[in-house]
């Protein structure tokens, strides 16, 4: 048992890997009872992480189950999983998104059901592994591994443009984590001249001592490589235009899994990487990428209103609600950081939903235009409301998940800089405008299209999909200090990573002297 | 037991919600009756108004300075050095708005099982109801600004959901979607005050924050002073948009497309005085900006004044009656930016008694018209209707202000403020009185064209409504007549009453000039009554004077043109911009340019897709590729 209980992230790493592979390979199995077996599979990954959230004791460790072995020994790779307070929750996210994504697909996806759910579950141990890696070459594995069954599942499953959107999500992609890669090593190579040897255990190169000083230093160019391929992920303004395409090709589950997980792991990185490793670097651009987000958030949500496509507007209204989360992280301070935790997690729980719910109703007219709808409310009622439900909480209404992630990230952005924090918070009326206007033209007046008229409501295993999600918009937007206890003390180690390093340069460097004489 | 006056309103909404999507929207489609879903929502909120009740007789047997039950549910928000309670906190003030809430609210609900009989969804329609009393008793109750904030978005939400409610019909959903809009950009200001104070005081709890101001004491550096007035402007801006005011007041005339129930408790008995409550909430911060005062007063008698002008020429009698709402609650808040704050609360009060009773009954005459609102095509109602013509009777002469009804002793305090206020001004007891006048004008308009006269409809067969909705009128009437005891000058209860949480300035010497202003006042109601009855004894000769100001009545009638000159000011280039921004900027400009990077690796990537097969080669390629260039440039660094 201990043994087990010592392994348990590699465990739930590995598990979906392999309970796909058993599911690839048993023989005298229908192709449709392939999503039965992952859906079984990931409910259980899901049943054992909760394990984590039991045993994770706020109070102790930084990290927490961690696992250590050497691995790529000449470059000073390790192979190391950890579990903080942020991650926890952000793999949470992904075991629980998972089986609803499984279950949301079972009438969706015809063809090639067998890879479609192993494909799945290999983006799932990704996607985890991605999240506990303590590892810098380790995550950038994971990363990039992520990106086939991603790219596959465009490629494969998508709709008509699907070759361009993959292609194009691919090389947005691969282009951003290049330039981290080259970042990583040259942290290793840092670190063999510092402490003479190669290393990219995280804690190892949290202790690099770069010249930070300036718009060009050492830890500025680092942290812009990296930024660059989060930046990408997230996606932050500029670099978002992968994100509509993508989406809007990509299969429902997919586009759950896109917008739900994958982007997140673009915020993550933030916060484990960019940030606690090039602190300097991190204050001197905070204007930048705070008046970036800023910029985001309005944009995304204007472009979002004119979109006459149902998912390209959910896939806008992603640039804008990650747009957020990016503002809070550069306002530097617990209440902006934690509401960006937060509002990850949110967007996961509402976006996947929106996704979700733009699947089934595409499953059954086979078109997302809003001109295509109008007075679906009468026809589906039970799809009305949760649509609606789902709606108020990605506007951010007073009660739902989402109004404790702007709120919190708009206060700590307001605490940093108040005019940012003033622009952003017009998204708050932006985001209504979108989110409404589409709603009332694709759910009420009257029913415009005779095709409409024989559409039929939710399923029951429809609602079994949707109701988890409704009780976590009421539930996160309730109570959310079970969540903020688990992650207080590691938001506020982040924080104090960031803000002390100016001052601490002159003693560290004396340290680092002294470690010098040791070898 | 606080917690149950919001609870009760809860579980009355989820039994009614869930019985509709469990049962009527789901497989099942079987209509659930008004009655039964009636009868849930109806106990619920008398529940409600009963503990209100009792707490509220809990509170008078207490001295002055105890009357305040404070109960905390839980612990909403903790995060680093903000701490959120889920705090709960009746005073002298909330109890008062409470006891409203929850007793208009109750007729109300009552009325409505008659009135939504014939609906296809009373069960949606009564946990909407019950909702909607649940935010606003949470904005009333709350102890801290978040909180009240929840109850603020709550009954947007509620309104958004019952304005729309026959969604069907686009007006009507589009009427919605602008009045969730409009008061969201209200809530900005309200979110963006709320900020400010907590960053300048650390709290957002009222008591707290009062401590915290009071401290300050009477002078002001002029950085406080700068701080206090941006949030009182910003919170003030959250008004406008909750409380129907300049710039923000477009929403209500058009929320009269949802069912008059709603018209009669959302958006004129309650939530829309729901600003007031707010800067009486806050009345010890706002005393202290003079700036914003001043900005609310004017704000206030302007609206008061602008709408009353629309109210004038409009046929419908439900428009009416919503820029007549417009109108008062002007008025509201000129009492309460000549700091006469326990004046704008009364005349919530008041209002909130003739303003449902009137729309309630105009509901009845809705309903005995066959859904007609047109004053024009109605008249001699009285005739059909004597019940409701008797109950409209005391409707109009309160909102008109003759005495002893209720609206003549609270619209007349704030107008004696306005003139003898600190505050106060003559140019603004001008403007609010000129709008009395005007006020008894329009309501004597409709009253005539509405009840006396000849029917001017032949197909219509106008009749009384069922007892069920007739009762709940009646007993508006009687409080609409009688309310005015609870602030009869020199011997004013309500101030009094208030005093604990809204400085009461004690009884003035009696003035020879509050008297005089108080006759002008009713002579003016009197005079817009009778110059009522001169144009419109004749409709020909209304029609005929119609004709020779054409113009004017032109812009009125369509209301100043503000609806399109937002339309072509905010809304349109707004679209147009967002069009621009889509397929200029981001498909021509920023995609492109992002793209063109990855051109070259795109063709590369091409080339190897094609001569090859599938993805995982390029995949390799490129991540070889990558490591190759990273090996190079750690042993050119080696090097160096």
């Amino acid at each position: 048992m201990d043994w087990l209980a010592e392994h348990i992230l590699s465990g739930l790493v590995f598990l979906p890997f392999v309970w796909g592979i058993i599911g690839l390979l048993l023989p005298n199995m229908k192709d449709s009872s392939h999503r039965v077996w992952a859906f079984v599979g990931s409910l259980g990954i899901f049943l054992l992480s909760l394990y984590l959230y039991f045993n994770y004791d706020p109070a102790g460790a930084e990290f927490q189950f961690v696992e250590k072995t050497p691995w790529i020994t000449a470059w000073g790779v390790q192979y190391n999983l950890g579990l903080d307070g942020i991650s926890l929750w952000l793999v949470i996210l992904t075991t629980f998104l998972t089986p609803l994504i499984i279950l949301g697909s079972f009438t969706a996806v015809e063809q090639r059901q067998r890879e479609f759910y192993f494909l799945m579950l290999a983006l799932e141990s990704g996607m985890l592994g991605a999240f506990v890696s303590l590892d810098a070459f380790l995550f950038y594995v994971f990363w990039e591994v992520m990106l086939i069954p991603m790219y596959l599942l465009i490629g494969v499953w998508g709709g008509k443009n699907r070759i361009y959107a993959s292609m194009k999500f691919f090389l947005y992609t691969v282009v951003g984590s290049l330039l981290m890669l080259v970042a990583i090593f040259y942290l290793s190579y840092q670190h063999k001249l510092q402490f003479n040897q190669y290393s990219t255990a995280l804690l190892d190169l949290y202790k690099l001592q770069l010249a930070g000083d300036g718009w060009f230093s050492v830890q500025a160019i680092l942290f812009l490589a990296f930024s660059f391929a989060f930046a990408i992920k997230v996606p932050l303004f500029p670099l978002h235009t992968w994100l509509p395409d993508a989406h809007v090709e990509a299969p429902t589950a997919g586009s759950v899994v896109l917008a739900g997980v994958l982007l997140k792991l673009g915020g993550y990185g933030f916060i484990r990487f960019a940030f606690p490793l090039f602190p300097s670097a991190v204050i001197q651009y905070q204007m930048v990428f705070l008046t970036l987000s800023a910029i985001a958030i309005v944009y995304g949500a204007w472009v979002a209103m004119v979109q006459p496509d149902i998912k390209k507007l959910v896939a806008y209204s992603s640039v804008s609600h990650m747009g957020y989360v990016v503002l809070g992280l550069f306002s530097l301070n617990m209440i902006g950081v934690t509401g960006s935790v937060y509002q990850m997690l949110n967007h996961g729980i509402s976006t996947g939903a929106l996704f979700l719910l733009v699947g089934m109703i595409y499953e059954r007219r086979h078109t997302r235009e809003i001109s295509d709808f109008g007075g679906i409310a009468k026809l589906m009622p039970l799809f009305a409301i949760v649509f609606m439900i789902i709606t108020l909480s990605s506007v951010a209404l007073p009660g739902t998940n989402g109004f404790i992630g702007e709120f919190l990230i708009l206060l700590g952005a307001w605490l940093t800089h108040p005019v940012i924090a003033i622009v952003a918070a017009t998204g708050v009326v932006f985001g209504a405008v979108y989110m409404l206007w589409m709603f009332r033209r694709v759910m009420f007046g009257p029913v415009t299209h005779k095709e409409n008229e024989s559409l039929k409501d939710l399923t029951s295993r429809e609602i079994l999909v949707l109701v988890p999600f409704i009780f976590m918009v009421f539930f996160m937007g309730v109570y959310p200090n079970l969540f903020f206890g688990k992650m207080e003390p590691s938001v506020q180690r982040l924080i104090t990573k960031v803000m002390k390093p100016k001052n601490l340069n002159t003693q560290t460097a004396a340290v680092k002297v002294e470690q010098q004489n040791e070898y | 037991m606080l917690v149950w006056i919001l609870l009760l309103p809860l579980i009355g909404f989820l039994i009614n919600g869930c019985s509709y999507a469990f049962i009527q929207a789901s497989g099942m489609k079987k209509k659930i009756s008004a009655t039964v879903s009636g009868l849930i929502g109806t106990t619920a909120i008398v529940g409600s108004f009963i503990v209100s009740l009792i707490l509220f007789l809990d509170l008078f047997s207490q001295v002055d300075e105890q009357r305040e039950i404070t109960q905390v549910l839980f612990n909403w928000i903790k995060v680093g050095p903000l701490l959120l309670d889920f705090t709960l906190r009746l005073d002298s003030l909330s109890t008062l708005f409470t006891l409203v809430i929850t007793g208009v609210g109750s007729f109300i609900h009552i009325y409505s099982i008659g009135y939504m009989g014939h609906d296809d969804a009373p069960a949606k329609f009564f946990a909407y109801l019950n909702l909607f009393c649940f935010a606003m008793l949470a904005l009333v109750l709350g102890a801290s600004l978040p909180v009240m904030f929840l109850g603020w978005e709550g009954v947007g939400l509620c309104s958004y959901l019952l304005i729309g409610f026959w969604y069907a019909d686009d007006e009507k959903a589009i009427a919605g979607k602008k009045a969730f809009i409009v008061n969201r950009i209200g809530d900005l200001g309200f979110i963006l005050g709320m900020f400010v104070l907590y960053t300048t005081f650390g709290t957002l709890d009222f008591l707290e924050l009062k401590v915290k101001v009071l401290a300050l004491g009477h002078t002001l550096s002029p950085d406080m002073l700068y701080l206090i007035t941006s949030a009182c402007l910003l919170l003030f801006v959250g008004c406008t948009g909750k409380s129907a005011q300049i710039p923000l007041y477009v929403w209500l005339p058009d929320a009269m497309a949802g069912p008059t129930p709603v018209s009669a408790l959302i958006h004129a008995a309650t939530m829309v005085t729901s600003g007031i409550y707010l800067v009486t909430r806050l009345n010890f911060l706002f005393s202290l900006s003079p700036i914003a005062l001043e900005v609310m007063a004017w704000v206030g008698a302007l609206t008061a004044f602008f709408a009353a002008t629309i109210a004038v020429v409009q046929t419908d009698i439900k428009k009416v009656l919503a820029y007549s709402t417009v109108s008062q609650l002007g008025y509201m808040f000129l009492g309460c930016g000549v700091a006469a704050y326990s004046a704008g609360v009364f005349h919530v009060i008041t209002h909130a008694f003739f303003k449902a009773l009137l729309f309630l009954s105009a509901g009845s005459v809705i309903h005995g018209m066959s859904e007609e609102q047109n004053i024009l095509k109605m008249g001699g109602l009285k005739k059909y209707m004597p019940q409701t013509f008797f109950v409209f009777l005391i409707g109009w002469l309160a909102i008109c202000g003759i005495p002893p009804f209720s609206g003549f002793f609270s619209k007349d305090e704030i107008l004696w403020k306005a003139f003898s206020s600190e505050h106060g001004s003559k140019p603004l007891w001008f403007i609010a009185a000129v709008t009395a006048v005007m006020t008894a004008f329009y309501m004597t308009r409709m009253f005539i064209l509405t009840f006396l006269g000849e029917m001017r409809s032949h197909d219509a067969h106008p009749h009384d409504s069922p007892a069920i909705m007739t009762v709940p009128l009646f007993f508006l009437a009687i409080l609409s007549a009688v309310g005015g005891i609870l602030g009869i000058p020199h011997m004013n209860w309500l101030d009094h009453w208030l005093s604990p949480t809204i400085p009461s300035h004690g009884y003035e010497a009696s003035d020879s000039t509050e008297w005089v202003l108080m006759g002008l006042s009713v002579a003016g109601a009197i005079f817009g009554i009778v110059f009522s009855f001169s144009i419109y004894r004749s409709l020909k000769k209304a029609e005929e004077l119609k004709e020779s100001w054409s113009g004017i009545h032109r812009v009125l009638f369509n209301k100043w043109y503000v609806d399109e000159a937002y339309f072509a000011a905010i809304v349109n280039p707004f679209i147009k911009t967002s069009q621009f921004l889509w397929k200029v900027v981001d498909v021509k400009v920023v995609d492109r340019i992002v793209m063109s990077f990855g051109r070259v690796s795109s063709r590369s990537g091409e080339w190897i897709r094609t001569s090859q097969t599938g993805l995982l080669q390029v995949y390799a390629i490129v991540f070889v590729m990558s490591i190759v260039f990273t090996l190079g440039y750690i042993i050119y660094g080696l090097a160096r």
